[in-house]
């Protein structure tokens, strides 16, 4: 049947073309990763660069490459495919491109937890993941309780989101401000997220959290794109929306959660990479996997930016957040625009 | 049209009954004001050093001999720009939830104090503004363009400044000034005030002479917000019924709005954004005097003046041997109340 | 396509503390199309969420094929069981081909890739609903009829015996109705799908349902077929409304003629 085949080379093309989307997006990513190797204060040649990696120790390149460089660019992939993937989970399950875990207080939330369990408890390592992780879901099941009301509204969630954020954030002022020092540096990683100073064992519960969380993330996609048609269409479907709901908000906290303890709540990553990977993916398939790879590069180009492309020395967040800020209101006024609230 | 029965009649008086008589409004004046003394001699009173009641009134008399009684000297100019900046940040949300009729409007879930506190970052680190008037103005400018910029995104599209929409532009706005302000200040060490008050307002540092400097634009602003309490009983009743009455919708917003703008901006310029403080303010208010503006108003200058004045009381207790901005102290209260009112007032599309 | 029983034994339901519906039975006959009619808030909408499960009764069981719907893993659910909701959401820029092609989830398992089966049921979707020619085109340019033939599209694409409808022409024009429902008369007709339907226009209703049930008060008023339904008693009962019900000249169903106050000769 003609029809048939029509049907079938459509659907050919879409993936085709999904594919070479991800496949430029892995190419860029490790562009960007061997350049931020090669790039720095000096210049290393990427076959000095490439003698490191493989474990020769060459005086000099080996301890700029193996003990800052490269952690630092491990750190910052991770962390940017942590938010990015975290994010685009939120923000396709409430339908909403505003309801993703920078603005609605879950990331402010693993962050007060973080920084009151290195500020306060004098703890560090692994078990200030685990602190906000769990701030992180507590935070997400608050917000969903405080706008709970005959089912939850996308508007009214991201405000009550924005309210208990802005109380959030006045927390981690409030811990800071105790510490024994206002210490800038340290404190801008937890109110806008930094790579700075990347330890090699910062990276290995990043890493653990992406497999495990994203792993899960991955076994629910096609699940998740069925939420997108409403859950009423996606119960018909045979998607289980209760179980999916909680399974997915679990991933994506504990994602976003996990590189939060280590890099701060890098401003607006996890808001950005959806939209921008849906941007260039159009709607071929599931984002969740475009917008890692987009987070991942966000914040390794953001941070290499702020090192060395302008005039002072940036920590990333401040790259992303003067990004995002003007890509949030350019949202705003196109979902006013079209109509009804976004 | 049927005629009024005798039932219809009965609910009508039953209605006024309501609305407050002058008797408890007279009460609830007393109550107020006597809270706003005793929290002003609190403020003088405690801080970070305990100091005794001699020192005090010995400091209050100009003599500062030991260092209790300079502490107590710099508390008087901190306690008056307290009472200063509430009055003018409650005055400011009661106009504003008037003008948009919104119960959820506050000068910073609208963007308009962070507008300012950004505007301000902007003149300093590319314009070199260096004089105080320079800073009031410019914050001025700020709040101003970013209230019509939060207005004009939050009435696009259908239906025009819902309660909600509004609510989300502004919020969402606020979010993005703050993230410029911090990426614009943070590599400057030259902005006076730092992060600290750019981005969590508060009246730490405050002084008389530059407390001075803004008074004028906030008695401007003080009488054009209270000359609206007419206007603003007209709008309450809808844009077209306050045309029908009589009176220009498009006037009475904008002498309203620009009362409210000139009072953000000069707080923003001396005290940093500090949020909340005018959407809790009107809701009190409300409950004790009821919705009359001519009311209303002057009630939320005074409540705003004492209940500012007692959050940095507290900040200045709660975090010993540190102290905390005001503006901490009102965002964790006032991020709860806010919550509330989005569920609890029937918020029209919620 | 083999024919599956679908019936409501005993439903009571509610949201918060309100019971809506109250120790209802209905069975729905197979290969036929049975259509709700009642007045707002009586219950017809969520009698439709309870059976097609997306509302869990507080009592009662619906049962498939006898076994409740409760116990059936939902993707093996969801290839018996369809349903169009009254609002479904389109995501922004999705287009036709690829909307429709969501109603194939239920049968593609968690590696199985996407199937020569599939695509025929897609095309064979987009051509039923006459929105081939869409395939291409954004679903948030389309116009109301076609959109909700776009829906119905998917909804045939999932190829289930059972299709239940939350009020399908709502938000339409009259010839946009009247083709919607033809179209599922088509469906029915052909494919020997077992259509249930919430209707809001009782004329449309009567014309037609196989089996045309009246709910009041959380209950089955009446139900049988459309000319034993629609009467001047029946409409008195459900709708407090005084009515003259004739025979319509086309298609000899009942049609009800509303009678008011005012306007009489």
């Amino acid at each position: 049947m003609l029809s048939v085949s029509a049907i079938t080379t459509a659907r050919k093309t879409r993936s085709q073309a999904r594919r070479r989307v991800i496949a430029l997006l892995l190419v860029l990513l490790a562009a960007g990763f061997a350049l931020t190797l090669m790039l720095g204060q000096s210049f290393t040649p990427p076959g000095t660069v490439f003698r490191v990696l493989t474990g020769e120790d060459i005086p000099g390149a080996s301890f700029t490459i193996g003990r800052l460089r490269l952690p630092r660019a491990v750190l910052a992939v991770l962390a940017g495919a942590s938010f990015g993937m975290g994010g685009v989970a939120f923000q396709t399950m409430l339908r909403n491109p505003l309801a993703s875990p920078d603005i609605i207080g879950i990331s402010s939330g693993a962050s007060a937890a973080a920084v009151f369990a290195i500020v306060v408890l004098g703890l560090n390592g692994p078990v200030v993941s685990i602190f906000a992780v769990i701030a992180g879901l507590g935070v997400a099941l608050l917000i969903y309780a405080l706008s709970w009301r005959n089912g939850v509204a996308g508007a009214r969630l991201i405000l009550v989101g924005i309210g208990v954020s802005a109380m959030l954030n006045s927390f981690v002022a409030y811990v800071l401000s105790g510490a024994s020092a206002w210490n800038l540096q340290e404190a801008m990683r937890w109110l806008t997220g930094s790579v700075n100073g990347a330890q090699p064992a910062q990276s290995v519960p990043v890493l653990a959290a992406l497999i495990l969380f994203g792993g899960v993330l991955f076994s629910r996609a096609r699940d998740l794109e069925a939420l997108r048609l409403g859950d009423d269409t996606a119960a018909a479907l045979g998607t289980p929306v209760a179980r999916t709901r909680i399974t997915i908000v679990i991933a994506a906290v504990g994602l976003i959660a996990v590189a939060t303890a280590v890099a701060g709540p890098i401003a607006f990553v996890a808001f950005l990479s959806g939209p921008i990977a849906a941007r260039i993916i159009r709607n071929n398939g599931s984002l969740l996997l475009p917008a890692a790879l987009v987070g991942a590069l966000l914040v390794l180009l953001g941070d290499y930016a702020g090192q060395f492309l302008l005039p002072r020395r940036y920590p990333v967040g401040i790259v992303t957040g003067a990004l995002g800020a003007p890509f949030l209101i350019t949202l705003i006024v196109r979902a006013n625009r079209a109509g009804g609230t976004p | 049209m049927p005629p009024m029965t005798a039932r219809s009649l009965s609910a009508l008086r039953r209605a006024r009954v309501i609305e407050r008589s002058n008797r408890v409004r007279l009460l609830a004046l007393i109550a107020v004001l006597a809270g706003v003394a005793v929290i002003s001699a609190l403020s003088v009173a405690i801080g970070t050093r305990e100091v005794g009641l001699s020192d005090i009134l010995a400091a209050f008399a100009g003599r500062i001999e030991n260092t209790d009684q300079a502490a107590v000297a710099a508390r008087l100019p901190r306690t008056v720009l307290g009472l200063l900046a509430g009055a003018a940040l409650g005055l400011a949300g009661a106009v504003m939830q008037g003008v948009t009729r919104n119960p959820l409007a506050d000068p910073g879930i609208l963007g308009v104090n962070m507008g300012a506190s950004l505007a301000v970052v902007i003149g300093v680190a590319w314009f070199g503004i260096a004089t105080a008037q320079a800073y009031i103005w410019t914050a001025i400018l700020g709040a101003g363009v970013a209230a019509v910029f939060v207005y004009a995104i939050g009435s696009m599209g259908r239906g025009g400044a819902t309660p909600l929409k509004l609510a989300l532009a502004g919020a969402a706005s606020s979010v993005a000034f703050a993230a410029l302000v911090i990426a614009i200040v943070l590599p400057r060490n030259d902005i006076a005030g730092g992060i600290r008050l750019w981005q969590i307002g508060g009246i730490g540092g405050a002084t008389f002479a530059r407390t001075v400097e803004v008074v004028p634009v906030l008695i401007a602003g003080f009488v054009l917000c209270l000359l609206s309490a007419r206007r603003l009983n007209a709008l309450a009743l809808g844009d077209d019924l306050a045309a029908g009455l009589g009176e220009s919708v498009a006037f009475a917003r904008a002498f309203a709005a620009l009362g409210a703008v000139l009072l953000c901006g000069a707080t923003t310029a001396i005290c940093g954004p500090i949020g909340f403080l005018g959407l809790v303010v009107p809701h009190l208010c409300r409950l004790l005097v009821g919705v009359d503006h001519r009311w209303l108003l002057p009630f939320s200058a005074l409540t705003g003046a004492g209940l500012l004045l007692g959050a940095d009381v507290i900040g200045r207790i709660i975090a010993r041997p540190a102290e905390l901005d005001v503006g901490i102290v009102t965002a964790f209260v006032g991020a709860p109340f806010f919550i509330w009112v989005l569920r609890h007032q029937r918020v029209r599309e919620l | 396509m083999t024919r599956h029983i679908l019936n409501a034994s005993r439903i009571s339901a509610g949201y918060g503390d309100t019971v809506i519906l109250d120790g209802l039975d209905l069975d729905l006959l197979p290969g036929r199309i049975t259509v709700i009619v009642g007045a707002n808030a009586c219950g017809k909408s969520t009698l439709l969420r309870v059976m097609s499960r997306l509302l869990k009764p507080r009592a009662g069981q619906v049962l498939l094929d006898g076994t409740s719907i409760h116990r059936i893993p939902s993707r093996r659910l969801a290839q018996v069981l369809g349903l169009l909701p009254q609002s479904p959401i389109a995501p922004e820029g999705i287009t036709v081909a690829d909307l429709v092609s969501r109603g194939r989830y239920p049968h593609q398992g968690l590696l199985s890739r996407w199937s020569a089966r599939d695509d025929e049921a897609v095309a064979a979707a987009l051509e039923v609903t006459h929105t081939f020619d869409l395939a291409d085109r954004p679903v948030d340019e389309l116009s109301g009829g076609q959109r909700q033939r776009v829906w119905i599209a998917m909804a045939l694409a999932q190829e289930t015996g059972l299709l239940l409808l939350d009020e399908p022409t709502t938000f339409l024009d009259i010839n946009h109705q009247i083709e919607v429902l033809d179209l599922l008369t088509d469906l029915n007709r052909t494919r020997g799908t077992t259509i249930m339907m919430v209707l809001h226009d009782l004329n449309l209703a009567a014309r037609y349902a196989d089996h045309l049930v009246a709910m009041a008060g959380g209950r089955i008023h009446a139900a049988g077929p459309p000319e034993a339904i629609l009467t001047e008693a029946n409409i008195r009962a459900v709708f407090g409304l005084e009515s003259r019900v004739i025979t319509d000249p086309t298609s000899g169903r009942p049609i009800m003629l509303p009678i008011g106050r005012h306007r009489m000769i």
